[in-house]
């Protein structure tokens, strides 16, 4: 049985290498199609872990809530110098703190506008006012140095720990760790550098920047108030802003969209205003899942379209071989050939063709991504699932388009047939 | 002698009595009353109009027949391509009119071996493989069927040229192929379409020779021909007319058969 398989696939590929042009041109559908499966699906599966990869840098046990201005208090705020009031308050962080089981610590931070300065260097940085904890919600590699210690914050203590980038910008060439940095008016010691996110996409900002410089909250409190100053095209406006953010670490995974819904209910009673937002990474991972699939389906679509395209060439191309070879299956009929082996082997024939294109096409598939990565720095990747669902759809657009032709071939009468010149 | 005078007897038999009657132990086909309707716009045209033949095992026949006169349909019909529209057709006991395709498909590679005018070879097939489809499609693979192609290849003189393409060989050599294809599955019946009708003179001799061989073998050969000189090598010839049969003749012993180094029949 798998003798005579073997025996019909080997005549098979012995048929169509008589006319290599011929079946080559034919195959030609099924290796773009193919390949472009596969490449599509690795360019937006490359895509999509970046983004998945993006949001866990968020993290996905966390909830981040921000201060926001209400849109009216904005409106007004341009028209006259009174102060706008809004955004979270110190009582949040301790009634989020001590309301819910679940969550299991909150980060609140400043976040102030600075100009820091050694020697002639200048860079404007985001000062964030902070806790240690949130060198562990925002996990950063720390590049030298240490990260902030409960003890700067019990002890006031002046001390900045500065983004790579930062450090790069202000520090380059001297002695980083002990060095005196001058933001606004007062002097910080720098005692770390960690590492900062340099890719922030448009639609999720990470809670670090890389203009980034992180000091004990107290001190931000100490130093700044809550009250700051714009000018803005010759206005001024204040604005008093107790918390910019707060970020909620919630115990387990589990837990997170149930905490956020309660957390939100509960600001929502306090902020009549709305003055605040909320993102759930969590949330946002599971969006940017759906819309990954919606992307895929749309993807599946267009290669579907051109494996269809693909299929009828072949089935073009096995008609015109049938009505080519109408001796050759009088003669075969005339042997003692039964109808269902003509059918076969002229399936067999397609389903050649259309797996040889298949694989050819997996391999440019697989070519492709890697060429995108290579030049265009784009993250890609081929997903083992993509390659296997190719084989199978070869196979059965080999099957599917190749039944026509043979079912033709079957039924012409073997007279005729032989008759045929 | 006495197995041709006894065809003789049957023969003449059934021109006058009606035929299929009689006990035919020794009959490979038997036709009774057989007929092949077609339809034409609103016309019903019958190429074959209540044909009675009885062959025996081993017998050599040649049909002949003006076009028109049905002999290409009695070939189809004979050789289990086609199935009459009426009457019953009884081919190693059989009835053809009943089968369904897939039968008419088994009947062939087991009974019948075809030689056609124009050889019929597949040209992406070797000549091994060509002598071999009939046993491809019996099922048998391999060393046996190897084997089985190469002994006829050489028995039809090509034991040289099993790898070749059909195109590859001169006419006469495709021919020979042919034969060696149509013996492989053992038929009961050789059915030879104009064997020699696209080869010149001489080789048309020896592929008659061949056939002849294979009759002296004992295998029951049908041959359809127009050229008197090569009807002339059967047994019986028959002569076809506005479909049904006009004469059917003994011919006398042929000089030529008689000569093949195999012998005639004793």
């Amino acid at each position: 049985m798998i003798w005579r398989f073997i025996r019909n696939v080997r005549l098979g590929i012995k048929t169509l290498m008589l006319h290599k042009m011929r079946s080559m041109l034919t195959m030609l559908g099924m290796v773009f199609g193919v390949g472009a499966v596969i490449a599509m699906l690795a360019v937006g599966e490359g895509a999509s872990r970046e983004a998945l990869d993006q949001i866990r840098k968020l993290g996905s046990q966390n909830i981040i809530i921000n201060s926001q201005k209400p849109v009216e208090q904005a409106a007004a705020g341009a028209m006259n110098v009174r102060m706008n009031i809004y955004g979270l308050l110190y009582d949040d962080l301790s009634r989020i703190e001590q309301s819910y089981e679940t969550v299991h610590r909150v980060v609140p931070a400043k976040l102030l506008r600075g100009q820091g300065r050694v020697l002639g260097r200048t860079l404007e940085l985001r000062l964030v006012g902070t806790s240690p904890d949130w060198f562990d919600l925002v996990a950063r590699e720390l590049i030298a140095g240490r990260r902030m210690s409960q003890r700067d914050l019990d002890e006031n203590s002046s001390v900045v720990v500065l983004t790579e980038h930062g450090a790069r910008r202000l520090l380059a060439g001297q002695q980083t760790l002990g060095a005196q940095v001058l933001i606004n008016s007062g002097y910080y010691t720098v005692i770390g550098v960690v590492k900062s996110e340099e890719s922030q996409s448009s639609t999720m900002q990470t809670p670090d920047q890389n203009i980034d410089a992180y000091i004990p909250i107290n001190v931000a409190i100490e130093r700044f108030g809550d009250i700051s100053v714009t000018r803005s095209s010759g206005s001024r406006s204040r604005e008093l802003v107790e918390l910019h953010q707060l970020i909620v670490q919630v115990d387990s995974i589990d837990h997170v969209e149930s905490t956020a819904a309660a957390i939100d209910r509960m600001l929502e009673l306090n902020h009549p205003k709305k003055d605040y937002s909320m993102s759930v990474p969590l949330a946002l991972l599971r969006q940017a899942e759906a819309t990954q699939r919606t992307f895929n389906i749309v993807l599946g679509s267009i290669a579907g379209i051109s494996l269809l395209i693909g299929g009828i060439g072949i089935m073009n191309i096995m008609l015109a071989s049938v009505t080519e070879r109408t001796k050759e299956i009088g003669i075969r009929r005339a042997i003692g050939a039964k109808r269902k082996q003509i059918v076969g082997q002229f399936l067999i024939e397609t389903v050649v063709l259309s797996v040889t294109g298949g694989l050819i096409g997996i391999g440019i598939g697989i070519l492709i991504p890697w060429l995108i990565t290579m030049f265009a720095q784009m993250p890609t990747a081929v997903t083992m699932w993509s390659v296997m669902l190719s084989v199978v759809i070869s196979v059965g657009i080999g099957i599917v388009f190749g039944m026509y032709p043979a079912m033709r071939a079957a039924n012409l009468d073997p007279i005729v047939a032989l008759r045929h010149e | 002698m006495s197995a041709l005078a006894d065809s003789q007897t049957k023969t003449s038999n059934q021109m006058d009595t009606p035929r299929g009657s009689d006990d035919s132990t020794g009959s490979v086909i038997r036709l009774n009353q057989v007929w092949k309707t077609y339809r034409m716009g609103d016309q019903d045209v019958h190429a074959l109009a209540g044909v009675d033949l009885n062959i025996e095992r081993g017998s050599f026949w040649a049909i002949s027949g003006s076009s028109g006169s049905g002999k290409s349909t009695m070939l189809n019909l004979l050789g289990c391509l086609d199935r009459p529209t009426k009457g019953t057709y009884l081919l190693e006991d059989k009835d053809i009119a009943k089968a369904t395709d897939d039968e008419l498909s088994d009947i062939r590679l087991k009974y019948i071996g075809f030689v056609f005018q124009n050889f019929h070879l597949i040209p992406q097939l070797t000549v091994e493989e060509n002598i071999g489809l009939p046993l491809f499609y019996q099922g048998i693979e391999g060393a046996d069927a190897s084997k089985k192609a190469r002994t006829l290849a050489e028995r039809v003189g090509l034991g040289d040229r099993l790898g070749h393409r059909p195109t590859e060989l001169s006419g006469g050599q495709q021919q020979r192929v042919a034969i060696a294809r149509a013996l492989s599955n053992d038929p009961s019946v050789i059915l030879a379409d104009e064997p020699t009708g696209n080869l010149d003179t001489s080789t048309g001799d020896s592929i008659m020779a061949l056939l002849c061989e294979l009759h002296d073998q004992g295998k029951t050969i049908i041959m359809v021909t127009h050229e008197p000189d090569i009807a002339a090598y059967a047994d019986f010839e028959l002569v076809m007319r506005d479909g049904n049969i006009e004469t059917i003749r003994e011919n006398p012993p042929n000089p030529k058969r008689t000569a093949t180094p195999a012998g005639g029949p004793s």
